[in-house]
């Protein structure tokens, strides 16, 4: 009969990527440079939000942006082309989520040494994304209007590891059924100490307090 | 998709610990996964099967899943309960206030290999 040999592990899967991303966190840090990681679903509205907010920062910091996505380079160059600022696109060969090595092979490439803040789009994803630390100093979500208020609900894990729950697209609010109230409690339920603000990158309402938010992170 | 960004994790950790152990070739895997940590373990395994070729450590290896029961935590009567069953209602006392206590886990739990030659006994 065949004798077995049995290797114990009992290792989380995740260990070996929270071990990279806090090393990550450290070698940027002592560069003096904070990085922000954006997730949110599909078209909620990360790249117009983020480049409205880059516009009312962008004479205080130096500000660079990486963007991923599966497929084209469209994002990076639309941030760049509103912005003025350098962009980056990572395309991380199809997968769901970006984690702390591709992350960190992507700084080094974009090269952050003359930045002080680095905004990272993640995929439009409210599941993958959660699980894998980028990183990232903070960790900002956007959650739309036309979304509703109930996705803290389905989604908890995103809404947990989230510094900061940006409700966009309040311009739309008269068409939806969004109770703001009960989005709000819903998120604080899961993560009591998130801050929210509602913004509309349409109408510019709530982009200073946004602003604001990222000044005093710093 | 999620179950495939995964797989590259186990595959890479497997790796590890099987260069660590002096191990080249690994007959089976055993994952201890929460039974509410949303993994597809049909669709884990799949992904496990076409990644594993991709290696010779990890080759001939067989995925085996071991899952662990989810248990919730209620504040305001301090009840434990099965998280499957009731979600976030506390049975007992109908609150809302709960929390999980485990059910989440992502683990590899061990390697396995066979060992051919069988000097011992
Ligand atoms: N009305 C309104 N529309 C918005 C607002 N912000 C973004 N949009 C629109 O929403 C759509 C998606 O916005 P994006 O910024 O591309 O969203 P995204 O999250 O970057 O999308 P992906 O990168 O594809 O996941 C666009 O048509 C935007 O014009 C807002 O505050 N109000
Ligand atoms: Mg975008
Ligand atoms: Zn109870």
């Amino acid at each position: 009969m065949k004798k077995v040999k049995i290797i114990e592990v009992h290792e989380n899967v995740f260990n070996s990527n929270n071990v990279a991303a806090e090393e990550l966190r450290h070698e940027l840090k002592d560069k003096g440079v904070y990085m922000l990681n954006v997730m949110s679903s599909p078209g909620s509205g990360k790249t117009t939000a983020l480049s409205k907010l880059i516009n009312i920062l962008k004479d205080e910091y130096r500000i660079g942006v990486m963007d991923v996505d599966i497929e084209t380079s469209l994002d990076a160059q639309k941030v760049a082309d509103l912005t003025g600022v350098r962009a980056l696109q990572i395309h991380n060969g199809g997968l769901c989520h970006i984690d702390a090595e591709m992350t960190s092979k992507a700084i080094e490439e974009f090269g952050v040494d003359d930045l002080d803040i680095v905004f990272l789009e993640n995929i439009g994803n409210l599941v993958c994304p959660a699980e894998f630390d980028t990183g990232a100093h903070r960790n900002m979500m956007i959650l739309s209007v036309p979304e509703g208020d109930d996705k803290p609900l389905k989604y908890p894990l995103m809404f947990s590891v989230c510094d900061l729950v940006i409700i966009s697209k309040i311009d739309t609010m008269e068409f939806f059924d969004f109770d703001m109230d009960k989005a709000k409690s819903n998120i604080l339920r899961l993560n009591p100490k998130a801050s929210i603000i509602p913004v509309s990158a349409k109408t510019g309402e709530g982009m200073e307090e946004l602003a604001k938010w990222i000044r005093a992170q710093l | 998709m999620h179950e495939l960004g995964v797989t590259f994790y186990v595959v890479k950790d497997v790796k590890k610990v099987a260069k660590e152990n002096k191990v080249d070739k690994i007959d089976f895997v055993t994952l201890e996964i929460g039974e509410v940590s949303g993994v597809i373990h049909d669709q884990l395994i799949d992904c496990w099967n076409w990644a594993r070729k991709k290696e010779t450590v990890t080759e001939s290896a067989e995925l085996n899943i071991e899952t662990l029961e989810a248990i919730t935590f209620c504040e305001d009567c301090q009840a434990e309960y099965r998280t499957v069953d009731y979600g976030k209602i506390c049975p007992y006392c109908k609150s809302e206030n709960t929390y999980l206590l485990r059910g989440n886990e992502f683990n590899i739990k061990e390697i396995g290999v066979y060992d051919e030659d069988d000097e011992e006994s």
